[in-house]
């Protein structure tokens, strides 16, 4: 049971960051933007909101500054793709290189700036991550455990993939949202300010995807400062968005099992090498990614003008 | 609501607007008042479309004033157009398709959400009042057009708009649909809205409109009331000069068999049978029109014929050659070559964001000897192309997408025809053209006829079928209920055919 406990909390951990990439990447792709900056995105919001965390000692404000820079990487997106029609792939990974080089800069600079060989954040700000318990619901033997046992972050995304459930699905804003993803011209026609709606939720998209950053630098690295803290999960993050069908409620279920796997070389025994286990999330999101494309629905599937830029006096 | 009748709901003066170097409109006026309905009457490229949609806000116009009861107005977006009572139906379905029928009209609506509910309430209100046949809940990808249609409909009732404009709208309907259409409009100027419909079916035009705009390129040209004209003078006026408006049909000389259909049976996508036990003599030196409504299985006779699908069981001979089974590379190699057209212009015969010369390539160029393409010949028969059709395009490497309809059904028969076919498959080569273009089709197929091609001609205009075809094919549910001479036929005929009557064979 214990073991079954650990397992479970170690994959909610995991799965966190990943969480808020999904997110960021669904309500982008809502949009119609297909954008592959995620890793980008989540990296700028790494470094932007341990900085600020460094210096503020404050987790309002490193969060703050997390979910702000990563709007700004999405804002570099959308004014090239949105404004200047550029292709959004390229710009996707132009922004993801990008991204990892700023962050990695900024850091380091900060570093060197401190004087000290490693970047640690303060004292105060490290212990506002640590679990916060809920009175009562934590006390519920193993559940309390299970489920009421975490740091702020992971309380943030599933409230924060329960919002945007409720944002896409149930108000008038989601519905013009995704008919600007699905047909930019009917939404058009309709009288939906299509170019506002498309930068609106880029941004609101970074931001989610910032926060997945921040988590990176300041929980997976111990609130020491590492180059590259992201490494890679911004690039499952939006294959998982297919795994999750778009649906943010989902998304909670396709970052927890992702997170499972990441961390399943800790719970298995040690018979081969451990670097198969480095391997498994990305070899299932291939599989994910195959069995997916096979499936057939209309409705849980990509919005149709994702990946196309509007430019509405096109014939 | 009671509007003052007779008032102008829009008026137009000196409307000018340029793309790059083609003047699309240049200097239009047309006013279309309250509780009346404009034809707006043109040839493909006159600028009919992209004057309508300057007044619902896709572009804005050069210079010019428009006035929206009586009011100058600056339209810089569908949203203002929205606001000044403006709804467009375009050609092209602005509808979401994995949407619902109530979600496409709540989007983009101003105000509080309202309760699905009382969206549902409200939406049927509105369809029975108007008499439209539309369920709420329905996806649009479920619907058939006429449906996907009345939902554009819907959209603009819902948001009270009192100018309507429809772009093309039946050309995508049966002629049971139009009528139905054109009750609905009826009602709609009993209410006392203003309604422009484009077209170029002129006994559309006689039946529906009380006045009629005619554009031809791009200037407007003249405004008569429908009760004063007839077909012919509109025709003069589209095209500006005389024209005969009777299709030619040359004698057949020469006719002997050329492509032989034998117990053809074919599957449909969705595994149904598409076409059944079909048999069928394509003769060399005649048109053998197709008649049947929508989906008879017209599409797999066609693409069957092509290689483009499997065939279930039956053979199709070509000089007592058996082509079933063979791909359609391999078909054109063994020295047998089908022009088809497929029904969807752009999404099967050409490559939209291709010229012309790369279009023409496709087919050739596997002619083309060593690794390099050589364009020349391509680009000569492009320009040929051009000159012989009166192709409308700024250059022969502009991308089709660009091109207008008519202009981009030329170039694909005209790329067909060029590679000298012995069969010629059509279908529905004349659909959405204006009539110069019709002719153009009708002369170039006739011209095929007399060079002794065996041409098949997939139509849905009766008339055109009965005065072209020397033979008439009728298709029901996939079968052939009858292969009727044209010469001795009725309309009434053809139209019990098709509803499933059977036929000995002429």
């Amino acid at each position: 049971m214990d073991f079954f406990v650990n397992f479970f909390v170690a994959a909610v951990l995991a799965g966190t960051p990943l969480l808020f990439g999904i997110l960021g990447e669904i309500i982008n792709e809502k949009a119609g933007h297909l954008n592959l900056g995620v890793e980008g995105m989540m990296s700028i919001g790494a470094v932007g909101g341990f900085v600020v965390g460094y210096w503020t000692d404050n987790l309002v404000f490193a969060l703050i500054a997390a979910f702000v820079t990563g709007m700004l990487g999405a804002l570099i997106y959308a004014v090239l793709t949105v404004t200047f029609m550029a292709d959004q792939n390229v710009t996707g990974l132009t922004l993801t290189i990008f991204g990892i080089g700023f962050s990695n800069f900024v850091g380091d600079f900060v570093r060197e700036k401190s004087g000290s060989t490693s970047l640690k954040l303060p004292e105060g700000i490290l212990d506002s991550l640590g679990k916060v318990e809920i009175p009562f619901l934590t006390d519920i033997p193993v559940l309390g455990k299970l489920l009421f046992n975490y740091n702020i972050f992971v309380y943030l995304g599933v409230a924060a993939a329960i919002l945007c459930a409720i944002y896409l699905h149930r108000t008038k804003a989601g519905l013009n949202v995704r008919a600007v993803g699905e047909n930019p011209a009917a939404a058009d026609a309709a009288g939906i300010p299509v170019t506002k709606l498309k930068y609106l939720n880029l941004m609101l998209g970074g931001g989610l995807c910032g926060i997945g950053g921040a988590y990176c630098s300041m929980i997976i690295c111990n609130g020491v400062w590492v180059t590259s803290c992201v490494n890679g999960l911004g690039w499952i993050a939006v294959a998982l968005v297919i795994f999750a069908t778009w649906n943010p409620n989902r998304a909670i279920l396709a970052a927890l099992v992702f997170g499972g796997f990441s961390v399943l070389k800790y719970y298995v025994p040690q018979v081969i090498p451990s670097s198969i286990f480095d391997m498994i999330p990305f070899l299932m999101t291939i599989v994910v990614l195959v069995v997916t494309s096979i499936r057939f629905s209309k409705e849980n599937a990509q919005p149709k003008s994702c990946g196309v830029n509007y430019f509405r006096e096109e014939r | 609501m009671a509007l003052e009748k007779k008032e102008n709901a829009i008026e137009l003066q000196g409307i000018t607007k340029t793309f790059g170097s083609v003047v699309a409109n240049d200097h239009i006026n047309l006013e279309v008042r309250r509780g009346e309905i404009l034809a707006l009457l043109g040839e493909n490229g006159s600028g009919k479309t992209t004057l309508m949609n300057m007044i619902s806000g896709i572009y804005h116009p050069d210079e010019g004033v428009i006035k929206v009861n009586g009011k100058e107005v600056t339209i810089n977006s569908p949203m203002d157009a929205g606001k000044l009572g403006i709804g467009m139906i375009h050609q092209h379905f602005k509808l979401v398709d994995v949407f619902s029928a109530m979600d496409n009209v709540a989007m983009g609506m101003e105000g509080k959400r309202v309760k699905p509910k009382e969206l549902k309430e409200r939406l049927l209100k509105l369809t029975e009042k108007y008499g439209l046949e539309v369920e709420p809940e329905k996806k649009i990808y479920n619907m058939s057009v006429s449906e996907k249609q009345t939902v554009e409909i819907l959209k603009v009732l819902y948001r009270n708009a009192d100018i309507l404009i429809l772009d093309e709208p039946t050309a995508v309907l049966t002629p049971q649909e139009t009528k139905k259409l054109f009750a609905i409009l009826r009602k709609m100027r009993e209410q006392g809205s203003a309604i422009i419909i484009i077209t170029h079916k002129l006994n559309e035009v006689m039946e529906i409109s009380d006045r009629v705009t005619i554009l031809r390129k791009g200037q407007s040209i003249d405004t008569v009331n429908t009760c004063e004209t007839n077909e012919k003078q509109l025709t003069e006026l589209m095209v500006g000069r005389p024209v005969t408006l009777e299709i030619q049909r040359p004698k057949c000389e020469n006719v002997f068999t050329r492509l032989k259909i034998v117990d053809l049976s074919v599957k449909s996508a969705d595994g149904t049978m598409a076409v059944k036990d079909l048999s069928l003599e394509i003769k060399a030196g005649e048109i053998l029109g197709v008649a049947g409504v929508a989906g008879s299985g017209q599409k797999e006779l066609c693409e069957s014929i092509a290689g483009l699908i499997p065939v279930d069981k039956g053979a199709i001979l070509h000089n007592k050659e058996n082509i079933v089974g063979k791909s359609p590379r391999e078909i054109a190699n063994l020295g047998i070559s089908l022009g088809f057209v497929p029904e969807d212009r752009l999404g099967m015969g050409l490559v939209a964001s291709m010229g012309m010369v790369d279009n023409i390539l496709l087919k050739t160029y596997d002619k083309n000897k060593g690794i390099f393409i050589d364009r020349k010949p391509a680009r000569k028969m492009a320009e040929e192309l051009v000159k012989k059709l009166e192709v409308v395009t700024p250059g022969v490497d502009t991308p089709v997408r660009l091109m207008s309809g008519g202009n981009v059904q030329k170039v694909l028969l005209g790329r067909e025809i060029e590679s000298n076919p012995s069969v010629l498959v059509t279908a529905y080569p004349v659909r959405g053209l204006d009539i110069n273009s019709s002719y153009t089709i009708y002369d170039l197929l006739n011209e095929q006829k007399k060079k002794g091609v065996a041409v098949l001609f997939i139509g849905e205009d009766l008339d055109v079928l009965l005065q072209i075809s020397d033979r008439i094919m009728v298709m029901c549910h996939g079968e052939a209920t009858g292969i009727v001479d044209a010469k001795t036929t009725t309309k009434e005929d053809l139209g019990l055919m098709m509803a499933g009557k059977r036929r000995e064979e002429a």
